[in-house]
């Protein structure tokens, strides 16, 4: 999903950007007044452990890397604010220097991969976790579907960019079958693992969730 | 446990006593992100002033002191990026070409082209700040030229701790193996979970004591002046803009002939 330079057209790049900026500037500004100081060590670490994440290093089956995406994770434990702070500055690192997505097309990746999390993502974390039991397992299983979905709305998202402003000789459609195809296996992943990944930190530290803050708030 | 975090992107760094590793890092900063964008702004069916983004990049490489192989052995990371343009050629429409019997788009062959190629700049671009500026020279940089805040205080600590994690990650592997772990299918994929979630943790108290190592020396919520760095000079400005300045000719010519 990380859109290389050159794949989409100008216009749809730099309004990527626009809104990429104003969702960010969003993001800052709320992150103000709560940002405690310890914040951000934390936050640092977080972005440290997403990128070495993002790395392609979990085998998972036959000829496919495990390439988690991280932007439910990164929202269900940080919060919806610094939740896309902390994925952008991934997205800006692997971009630099690690060629994995385009530096032109860094407004539209964040979008994609920062925003749409916080955005869609974390209101249905929030949204599941008031309609199904208060347990840790379905507080699990809400970031799981969050994470599935987050990936599949960004995998639609990618693919009306391209519809609008592809700037390739491959037919819209064609991309649009190709990408929501690819990533909704994808998503399945993410989701699986985010939601294990939640499931795991529940256990070992459950005052690190912040979405299953109100957990322990609750038996305390 | 491991060491500290002393040495960010020292593996990228070639140390050296020349002009470019002496310039201030937010000249050098912004010139290579204009760079990069310059190059990302070539249209896609001309590939002359890819020779001209060369000769600039092997110059400043020159001056550097920087070898060509080490600069160019920098493009491995991009294979698993870039390798689903293979694909281009046969998914675009129009014209096409046979080769070997196959046929392939000429439309998508150089669309793939020019993704591998601007791409390989970016990386390179970017290969020659990395070797010419430490890691948290290029944070001070972008502080400098008025990032917010709160970025660079995350990037700042991201590329302090990212070697770090690593080597928890590999240990963390090292004790799955041991005891026979291997988890390779999806469903193993909760041993895959548990050990990502056992390095969340990891970080995450480590991202605790660092804290409170830095608040016991006195940190309220922001780094002292001392390491943000001097403004630079008109003249260091100038010539930083130079090499970005050369890429903008270069692209503009090739759109007005376009």
């Amino acid at each position: 999903m990380h859109i290389p330079d050159g794949f989409v057209n100008a216009p749809v790049s730099i309004a990527g950007g626009v809104v990429a900026v104003a969702g960010l500037a969003v993001c800052s500004r709320n992150l103000g007044p709560s940002l405690r100081d310890r914040d951000i060590p934390l936050a640092g670490l977080a972005a440290a452990f997403f990128l070495v994440l993002e790395a392609p290093i979990f085998p998972i089956g036959v000829g496919t890397g495990g390439h988690l995406l991280g932007g439910t994770l990164a929202v269900a434990l940080l919060g919806p604010w610094l939740g896309p702070v902390v994925i952008s500055v991934v997205l800006v690192v692997q971009a630099l220097f690690a060629g994995d997505g385009g530096v032109t097309a860094l407004g539209v990746n964040a979008v994609n991969m920062a925003l749409i999390p916080a955005v869609v993502g974390y209101p249905l974390i929030l949204g599941l976790r008031k309609l199904l039991p208060r347990t840790k397992t379905w507080v699990a299983v809400s970031c799981g579907v969050a994470g599935f979905v987050s990936v599949a709305a960004g995998s639609v998202l990618y693919s009306l960019e391209y519809a609008i402003g592809g700037a390739t000789a491959v037919p819209a459609g064609t991309v649009a079958v190709t990408t929501i195809g690819t990533y909704s296996v994808i998503a399945v992943f993410e989701g699986l693992v985010t939601g294990l990944i939640v499931a795991a930190l529940l256990r070992l530290r459950p005052d690190l969730v912040r979405v299953g803050r109100h957990l322990t708030r609750a038996s305390a | 446990m491991s060491g500290a975090a002393h040495n960010p992107g020292a593996d990228l760094l070639i140390p050296a006593d020349t002009p470019l590793h002496r310039a201030a890092p937010q000249c050098k900063v912004a010139a290579t992100a204009l760079c990069v964008l310059l190059v990302a702004c070539t249209p896609r069916d001309i590939f002359w002033p890819y020779l001209g983004y060369g000769l600039v990049l092997a110059a400043a490489a020159y001056t550097a002191q920087i070898p060509a192989m080490t600069l160019l052995r920098r493009l491995v990371v991009e294979i698993p990026f870039v390798f689903f343009v293979v694909l281009l050629p046969f998914l675009a429409t129009g014209p096409e070409v046979r080769v070997l019997g196959v046929p392939l788009s000429i439309a998508g062959l150089e669309s793939a082209a020019s993704i591998v190629l601007k791409a390989s700049f970016g990386l390179l671009a970017t290969g020659v700040l990395a070797a010419t500026t430490p890691l948290p020279e290029v944070i001070t940089g972008l502080e400098r030229l008025r990032v917010p805040k709160i970025f660079t205080a995350v990037a700042s600590f991201m590329v302090r701790y990212v070697e770090v994690l690593n080597s928890e990650l590999n240990r963390l592997r090292t004790a799955r193996a041991c005891r026979g772990g291997d988890p390779r299918w999806l469903w193993q994929a909760r041993d895959t979970a548990m050990c990502v979630g056992a390095l969340f943790v990891r970080a995450f108290e480590r991202g605790e004591r660092v804290y409170l190592a830095m608040a016991s020396r006195g940190y309220e919520g922001s780094l002292p002046t001392t390491l943000t760095g001097e403004p630079a000079t008109g003249t260091a400005w100038l010539t930083a803009f130079a090499p970005p300045a050369v890429f903008a000719a270069l692209t503009a010519t090739a759109w007005a002939t376009a």
